[in-house]
């Protein structure tokens, strides 16, 4: 965090002392507001003084870490060890819907969404094997660079950056709006100011230090939503079995699920229609889908620049490889503790809530109820009063909740665990800071993967290549707020579709990346045309299918043969022709609520995995159309080589 | 993949022979864990450790495990084939 250049070795020398002093003062700053608690300091007071503490430490280390050297900016002058690169990576990757919404995913879901925590793991095999070694080895500072010096110069930088800016900037909308509900949940601020506050939070990391501040602060991030994450999952398993490790003891809150199914189904609580056992296969998803859906996700990671160019940061391509499977040792902590969150909480409703009288209701829910986010029997669970009425109004209720009367929004699952396990407030302010964490840091890394790629490919490298480094570096960051500004504007209108397109940011990265850095890398008889048409059949056909099944839904079937899609058990989703036949059937840019909207498509494949069928069509085009054009100079193949190899000076040489 | 190799020398066609078949290994290992496995998830839930059936427990834990200890692996291996070949950074 030094500001000199001639500071940072002593920096990197002490990063263990520097990062253990840092996560020591969190820990005695979390014990001091437990004290202050207990001294009667009023819970709005406790979350304030946790979102602004953290916010302003990210804020001093971004502040701390600004620089005016264009290879700090963009790489953080390639000098992030292995293992720090791996916790930033982390934070990078995790977000708000990773932290908040994944236990509740799979509270849900049960088996099936765990296509979901395999999806967003095993893609690093593919990072490592595959992609990210040997772009650190080329050099560059964007995605966009290799795909510019690989396939012939701006066209496809320019085909490479229109790629990047679709998925990112969907990917980080949502996590601007993620900041908004968890600082508006936690604090009660109104949504729309609190979109503000975090894009300030995010524009102070990032702005003045780029990849270099963003870096340091990630770690930081990491530390904290880590710590937040295993925290009230940890004591729960303490308190309930008395093991601190919930990834061991939620076993036994599985077994006892199972059976508590069984107990539910006998007594008339549920029906085999609404009731999904936790532990089934294939109950939401089709068969296809869960595993299209993992391999689009897996393969989107190998796609998404914000990660691979995190890769670019490592002092060495060995330590790049290193990097890969710490970053993936350091999201595997969270990602193997979400299914322990939601097997705690399945319980905890299953035998608390389900089966009880409506009247013996626990009181943690209310606070969820009134913000809307758990229902009984139709009604937001704000009160004994309002829930106890609202079943009376149900003709034949007999006065016990049953498993069709209750309805929980999925984000409550991870942010009201400290409340079923009986915590002090403290233990959900932290889960508040972490969750605002995961949020702020994977929004810093997409940002500046946008705002990089607009800066140096196509002002630097397209518009005005004699541009003097001081122009440079205040381009990329006026570059950076009009993006962050447009994100955040666009988040405050809350669009509708912003869980999905999560998914489909991941699905377009691989329909338009992957077959390009693959075949570049691994196939020297790759040619320009060739990925040029790969990336625009395989990016343009995913683009095609997306907006088709989603917004025009009526026309795919009417002009491209599109079917209804099924559910696991065969039957179709809608029944087409009455769809069809219905006034509205051909409408265009439909609502989600529109009885064909994402309901139809090709070979009964969900649009969020549409890089199934953008990814095949893009590497069948690189083959065939370079196999029908001249083979690369023998120039370009020597570069190859060099990239393959570790040993010597990296490809490009970018004048700082 | 391979294909034309003029210009390359033996050495480095013989480092990136041994890393194209590292690569096809380490695939193997991540579709086996990340798909084939999978596919047999009902049948392996009938087997229950601690509570957890082990189909569940695969794609919750096991796999990931996998996926994680898979990557330490190949960066060791990797290193230990571009060291063989002299071409390891120093």
């Amino acid at each position: 965090m030094a500001t000199q250049t001639s500071n940072d070795g002593s920096f990197l020398q002490n990063l263990g002392k520097i990062y253990g002093l840092y996560t020591g003062g969190f820990l005695a700053f979390v014990i001091l507001l437990a004290i202050l608690e207990q001294m009667g300091v009023p819970n709005r007071v406790l979350g304030y003084l946790f979102v602004f503490f953290t916010i302003a430490v990210y804020a001093i280390i971004g502040v701390l870490s600004r620089t005016a050297q264009v290879s700090e900016y963009y790489v953080a002058g390639r000098k992030v060890p292995a293992f720090y690169n791996g916790m930033a990576t982390g934070a990078d990757w995790m977000s708000a819907a990773s932290f908040v919404g994944m236990a509740g995913t799979l509270f849900l879901l049960g088996y099936d969404g765990l296509a979901w925590v395999l999806g967003w793991t095993g893609g690093y095999v593919l990072v490592s094997v595959l992609v990210g070694p040997y772009l650190r080895k080329f050099g560059a500072y964007t995605v966009p660079d290799f795909m510019s010096f690989r396939f012939g110069g701006n066209f496809a930088r320019f085909l490479a950056v229109v790629v990047l800016v679709c998925c990112s900037f969907t990917y980080v909308t949502a996590q601007i709006f993620g900041t908004g509900i968890i600082a508006s949940r936690f604090l009660g601020m109104p949504f729309e100011l609190a979109v503000f506050v975090g894009l300030a939070g995010i524009l102070l990391c990032s702005m003045l230090g780029g990849m270099r501040a963003v870096t340091w602060t990630q770690i930081a991030q990491y530390i904290v939503l880590i710590v937040a994450y295993l925290t009230p999952i940890v004591i729960l398993s303490t308190k309930k079995y008395g093991i601190p490790i919930p990834e061991l003891t939620y076993g036994q809150a599985i077994a006892d699920i199972t059976v508590r199914e069984q107990q539910m189904l006998k007594d008339g609580l549920a029906t085999a229609a609404n009731l999904k056992p936790h532990i089934q296969p294939w109950l939401t998803y089709t068969q296809l889908n869960f595993f299209a859906i993992i391999l689009c996700m897996m393969v989107g990671t190998a796609s998404l620049p914000h990660i691979l160019m995190r890769y670019f940061t490592t002092p060495s391509v060995r330590e790049a490889r290193q990097s890969v499977a710490w970053s993936l040792f350091f999201i595997f902590l969270l990602y193997f503790s979400a299914p322990a969150y939601a097997a705690f909480s399945k319980l905890e409703v299953y035998t608390n809530i389900i089966g009880r009288n409506v009247s013996d209701i626990r009181p943690w829910m209310f606070t969820w109820g009134e913000l809307g986010l758990i229902q009984v029997c139709g009604k937001n669970a704000a009160s004994l009063d309002a829930i106890v009425a609202a079943c009376k109004a149900i003709a034949g209720h007999a006065g016990v909740v049953r498993l069709q009367d209750f309805s929980i929004n999925t984000d409550v699952i991870v942010l009201s665990t400290p409340e079923i396990a009986g915590l002090p407030y403290v233990v959900s302010g932290l889960v508040a800071a972490g969750g605002l964490a995961a949020a702020l840091s994977t929004a810093d890394g997409l940002l500046l993967a946008i705002a990089n790629a607009l800066s140096h490919d196509i002002y630097y490298k397209m518009i005005d290549p004699n541009a003097p480094t001081v122009k440079r570096l205040t381009v990329a960051r006026i570059l950076l707020v009009v993006v962050a500004v447009a994100a955040a504007a666009t988040a405050a209108t809350r669009p509708a579709d912003i869980l999905a397109m999560v998914g489909w940011a991941f699905s377009l990265a691989m329909a338009g990346n992957f077959p390009a850095l693959v075949m570049g890398i691994w196939w020297k008889r790759a040619t320009t045309p060739g990925a040029i048409a790969g990336m625009i059949g395989g990016f343009g056909i995913a683009i095609l299918y997306l907006v088709v099944t989603r917004y025009f839904p009526g026309f795919g079937v009417s002009y491209l043969g599109m079917s209804s899609l099924t559910n696991p058990a065969g039957a179709p989703l809608v029944d087409l022709a009455k769809a069809m036949a219905a006034p509205n059937a051909m409408d265009g840019w439909v609502a989600a609520s529109h009885p064909l909207a994402s309901k139809v498509g090709w070979f009964g494949i969900t649009n969020i995995a549409v890089g199934l069928i953008g990814m095949p069509v893009g590497f069948a085009l690189i083959y065939i159309v370079s196999l029908m054009t001249k083979e690369p100079s023998a120039e370009m193949q020597a570069f190859i080589d060099e990239i393959r190899k570790p040993r010597g000076r990296t490809v490009l040489q970018e004048k700082d | 993949m391979s294909s034309t190799t003029k210009g390359t020398s033996a050495n480095d066609q013989a480092h990136w022979r041994k890393t194209t078949n590292l690569m096809w290994t380490h695939l193997a290992i991540w579709f086996f864990f990340g798909y084939v496995i999978h596919f047999f998830a009902p049948a392996l839930n009938k087997i229950v450790i601690l509570g957890f059936p082990l189909g569940f427990y695969m794609a919750a834990q096991g796999s990931l495990i996998a996926f994680v200890v898979q990557l330490f692996l190949f960066a060791k291996q990797q290193d230990k084939i571009d060291r063989e070949f002299g071409v390891a950074e120093d």
